[in-house]
């Protein structure tokens, strides 16, 4: 019989093998999905994979995608190191995306180097507010992050909603449901012209280095990974768990307020109702898959970016439905878990040896 | 009284969603087993009964079908989180993405497809009371079938062994192993009935709530819900409460716009929210409420003959 058994020493192969693996189960399901369709699998992978990529424009969109996920995922990467389960990525993104607009609209007439700073600084305060809305929750009133952060999605969600349907819709905008477009001081200038690609993907690496540095390199970074591990080590070591918690959700509000007011900035250029295909949620795998490590991250946010333009390229060249980004991140993080299991557990084919006394042998032997 | 009726028949079907799917993650929660999937859940059971329906002419068809789809997607969390005892959170979260992906990519072709869901069938002589003849006995199959499922949750947990056994696992799943109990069997079971509740939540929004497809149609009701066990400290008649509760509140916005009150519909749809949050919060109050009530052994994985 198969059996499970638990590993002597986590498996440190098996922690790199695993999303490496997730990507080929994925593929391998992905391709009898599309035979299942009755299309081309060959060529649905090539369209979904590689044809996005294939050339600078399509480089220069995956970067862009890259850009959100990647800001997202660095701040999650802090609150998850430390075991704080904040999916509050979305709510942070769109409120960073709603406090830039608030500001550039204000600004719509302004030109000058400080516009730019100045709308970007408001997203990442609107999205330090909203988690500190949860981290206080947490801290002072005991409630379940996960809980609160999923409930502050969906009320960000519907002020974004309210505020392009009241306060900052344009006027003169046919009545569609979106702000007026930004003045040129407060957009992101491109990183390589005649591309979409813009200074975001700069914040998003710069970002993932901070976390790098934070883990490799700092004393708080060190606390975040014992509170993680053992709770009451980090308590006895007199590492604030408060003040800890704070500092997470500070950081990843921050980050994500920044990837929302980039993105309002940098490609759309406006406030829209449809202003994250669900970045927020997208990181949770990013990280998960890029094993809360800088250069993992980096890596996963560019897989995740390709399942976002494979997606649009696949809805347009084999007439499927756009849900099949959706569907590949989550084949992708459900494969990624259960190859996880693996590290910490190996298989086996006989029973296992074990060392017990006679009285708990024969209990045993009466069990089964 | 008109009105009064209206709005509590109305609360009650607003109620309903949320009082299936925390019952089937009370029973689930029980056992020590954390199931965050339930939105996904959800969403695969509204897609699955809702195409299950409109393809085969049946609705009886199509809440079968959501219930299947419920418990498949549970068993793969089942799977991941009792088998393999991954962290019970991340393969929750993980059922949920999968969850919303998946029926997003099976309903893709039937949004905007319509059916005639179900109707109200009155219950002779009980629905001649005034008030509450309406508001418990004027309503459609699916909502007597939650009373019933609560009142079977409830006969369960405190009348049988089965509940006895149940609890005797989420309590202290090493201490029901050395009583012969099969604690990962238990698990499996409970996490099914969970997933099958969830399925048929969802299939009440698809097949009477609003009977359509769309996208995400749970609305965070799959969230909701986990709070509410919470909120009712695992107890079957407070998640009735509780359920009817939120469904209350999220209907309020309609209440308050057919009394003339003038404010923005999306200003209005955060209320279920920003009451979960208000209940999480008078929760905490008293930690050692939540602390008693919790199923003591909650979110850990359990590996016999460790």
């Amino acid at each position: 019989m198969l059996l499970l058994e638990r590993r002597p020493v986590d498996s440190a192969l098996m922690r790199w093998t695993s999303p490496v693996l997730a990507l080929v189960l994925t593929v391998i399901t992905g391709f009898f999905l599309f035979l299942a369709m009755g299309k081309d699998p060959v060529e649905g992978l090539r369209f979904f994979f590689i044809t996005p990529i294939s050339d600078l424009i399509g480089l220069a969109e995956l970067g862009l995608k890259m850009a959100p996920l990647l800001l997202c995922a660095a701040g999650l990467t802090v609150c998850y190191r430390a075991k704080l389960w904040n999916i509050g990525a979305e709510g942070h993104f769109l409120m960073g995306a709603l406090g830039a607009s608030v500001v550039a609209v204000q600004l719509v007439d302004a030109s000058g180097f400080w516009v730019l700073p100045l709308v970007l600084v408001a997203g990442v305060i609107a999205g330090m507010l909203w988690s500190a809305i949860a981290a206080g929750l947490k801290t002072h009133l005991n409630c379940n992050e996960i809980l609160t952060t999923i409930m502050l999605n969906y009320i960000a969600l519907n002020l974004l909603l309210f505020t392009v349907h009241g306060p900052l819709k344009d006027p003169y905008g046919f009545g569609f449901p979106q702000s007026v477009m930004f003045a040129e001081s407060a957009l992101l200038p491109d990183l390589i012209p005649g591309t979409r690609l813009h200074l975001g993907l700069a914040f998003g690496v710069l970002a993932a280095v901070a976390v790098w540095v934070l883990f490799a390199r700092s004393f708080i970074g060190f606390q975040l990974n014992v509170v993680g591990q053992d709770q009451r080590a980090a308590a006895f070591a007199g590492f604030g768990a408060r003040r800890l918690t704070w500092f997470a959700f500070l950081v990843g509000g921050a980050t994500a307020g920044l990837a929302g007011a980039s993105e309002v900035t940098g490609p759309i250029g406006q406030l829209v109702p449809q202003v994250s295909p669900g970045y927020g949620y997208t990181a949770i795998i990013v990280v998960f898959l890029g094993r809360m490590h800088a250069l993992g991250i980096i890596a996963a946010s560019a897989l995740l970016a390709l399942t976002f333009i494979g997606g649009e390229m696949l809805q347009i060249a084999m007439n499927m439905p756009k849900a099949t980004t959706g569907l590949f991140q989550g084949l992708l993080l459900f494969y990624l878990l259960t190859c996880d299991a693996f590290i910490h557990y190996r298989l086996r084919l006989k029973q296992p040896v074990r060392q017990s006394t006679p009285v708990a042998a024969s209990a045993a032997t009466q069990e089964a | 009284m008109e009105l009064l009726t209206n709005v509590l028949a109305a609360t009650v079907v607003a109620g309903t969603p949320l009082l299936l799917v925390a019952l089937g993650e009370l029973i689930c929660e029980r056992s020590g087993v954390l199931n965050l999937g339930q939105e996904g859940m959800m969403l695969m059971g509204a897609v699955a009964g809702f195409v299950a329906t409109l393809t085969s002419g049946s609705l009886l068809v199509g809440v079968v079908a959501a219930i299947l789809a419920g418990i498949a997607m549970s068993l793969l969390f089942a799977f991941m989180a009792v088998t393999l005892a991954a962290n019970q959170y991340a393969a929750g979260l993980a059922l949920t993405i999968f969850g919303t992906g998946l029926s997003a990519f099976v309903g893709a072709g039937f949004v905007g497809e319509s059916i005639d869901g179900f109707t109200r069938v009155a219950i002779p002589l009980l629905s001649d009371i005034p008030v509450i003849g309406r508001v418990l006995f004027d309503q459609d199959a699916l909502v007597y079938l939650s009373l019933v499922a609560f009142a079977g949750v409830w006969f369960f947990l405190r009348h049988t062994r089965g509940g006895l056994l149940l609890r005797a696992v989420g309590e202290d799943p090493d201490a029901a192993n050395a009583n012969g109990l099969k604690v990962l069997t238990v698990r499996y079971l409970a996490v099914a009935f969970g997933g099958g509740m969830a399925g048929l939540a969802g299939a009440y929004l698809s097949l009477a709530y609003t009977p359509l497809w769309t996208e995400n149609m749970t609305a965070g009701r799959g969230w909701i819900a986990l709070a509410l066990v919470v909120f009712a400290t695992w107890r079957p008649e407070r998640v009735v409460l509780g359920a009817y509760l939120f469904g209350a509140a999220s209907i309020l916005h309609l209440v308050l716009q057919g009394l003339g009150w003038k404010s923005s519909t999306e200003l209005l749809a955060m209320l279920p929210y920003v009451v979960t949050i208000l209940m999480l919060i008078l929760l905490s109050w008293n930690p050692a409420r939540t602390r008693l009530n919790t199923p003591l052994s909650l979110g850990q994985p359990y590996r016999p003959g460790r």
